[in-house]
C-alpha cells in the first residue's frame, strides 16, 4: 500500500506554525492573534500525531495521542482566560488595540 | 493512490484556510475559515489513524472554543474591518522575515533529521478505549494536572468577568 511519508505531515505542520507566526506578529486584533495562536497550537499536534503514527511500539504512538489531548486541554483554558482579559480591557479603555493598550510596557 | 489525493486535498484546504485567516481584514471570516481550517485538520487526523483526536477536535475547537470567539467578537462589536485600524499591518517586513525564517529552519530539519519510513500505527490505536486506558492508568497524574489547570482557568474568568462592587 502506497503510504504518505512523515515528512508532508511535517512540511504541513511548519507551514501552519509559520502562518500563525506570522498573523501573531502582523495583526492589531487581539481576537485575531489569539486565532493564530490556535493555529500554531493545531499545527503542534498535529506534528504530535503524524510523528506517534510513526512511532514503533503502542505505548508511544498512545503517547502521542496523549500529547496532543492535553494541548487541546491547555489550549481550552488558555482561550477561558485569554477573552476574559480581552473582554475586561474592552470594558476599561473602550479599545483593544495592541498597539495602544500599552500600559505594562512603560 | 486515494490515500495521496485525499492528504493533499486536505492539506491544501488547511493551507488555503491558514492563509484566509491571517489574510482577512474581517474578523468574523476569520473566525469562520478557521473553523474549516479545524474541521480538515480534524480529518486529516481521521487519515493519521487518531480517529478519538479527529472527533475532540471538531467538537472542542471547531465547536466550544470557536463559539466563544465568535461570542467575543460579537459581544464586542468588532465585527466589521474597522473597529480595530488595520492599514499598513500587512507591510511589516521584520514579522515577514521572522515567519520565513521560523519555516524555513523548521523545513531544514524535517528533511535534515527524519528520514522517511513506513507507518507503524495500528488502526486501534486511536480509538476511545485505548486512549481512556492509557490518560487513566499511566498518565493519570498528567491527567490530574490539566483538570487542575482547568479548573483554575475557568475560577480566573469568573473573577475576571466579574464586575468590581466596591
Amino acid at each position: 500500500m502506497e503510504s504518505i511519508p512523515l515528512n508532508a505531515y511535517l512540511t504541513l505542520s511548519a507551514f501552519l506554525f509559520a502562518m500563525g507566526a506570522v498573523g501573531v506578529a502582523l495583526k492589531r486584533n487581539p481576537i485575531v492573534m489569539f486565532m493564530c495562536i490556535e493555529l500554531m497550537l493545531n499545527a503542534a499536534n498535529l506534528a504530535f500525531l503524524a510523528f506517534a503514527r510513526y512511532q514503533p511500539t503502542v505505548q508511544e504512538q498512545v503517547a502521542g495521542h496523549i500529547f496532543a489531548l492535553f494541548v487541546l486541554g491547555v489550549a481550552a483554558a488558555e482561550v477561558a482566560v485569554g477573552l476574559g482579559i480581552i473582554t475586561v480591557i474592552f470594558r476599561l479603555r473602550e479599545t483593544i488595540d495592541v498597539d495602544e493598550v500599552n500600559l505594562l510596557r512603560e | 493512490m486515494l490515500e495521496r489525493f485525499f492528504f493533499f486535498l486536505l492539506a491544501l484546504l488547511a493551507i488555503a484556510t491558514a492563509v484566509g485567516v491571517v489574510a482577512n481584514r474581517n474578523p468574523v471570516r476569520s473566525a469562520l475559515l478557521l473553523v474549516l481550517n479545524f474541521i480538515s485538520l480534524a480529518m486529516l487526523y481521521f487519515t493519521l489513524s487518531a480517529q478519538f483526536l479527529g472527533v475532540l477536535q471538531v467538537i472542542v475547537y471547531a465547536g466550544a472554543i470557536m463559539v466563544l470567539f465568535l461570542f467575543v467578537i460579537m459581544l464586542l462589536n468588532l465585527g466589521s474591518p474597522e473597529a480595530v485600524a488595520q492599514e499598513r499591518e500587512l507591510r511589516r517586513p521584520l514579522a515577514w522575515l521572522i515567519a520565513v525564517g521560523l519555516f524555513a529552519l523548521l523545513v531544514s530539519q524535517v528533511f535534515l533529521i527524519i528520514s522517511p519510513s513506513t507507518p507503524m500505527a495500528e488502526p486501534e490505536v486511536g480509538t476511545a478505549r485505548a486512549i481512556g486506558l492509557a490518560l487513566f492508568t499511566q498518565w493519570a497524574f498528567p491527567m490530574l494536572i490539566v483538570a487542575v489547570l482547568l479548573t483554575v482557568g475557568v475560577i480566573g474568568s469568573i473573577l475576571l468577568a466579574r464586575r468590581r462592587v466596591a
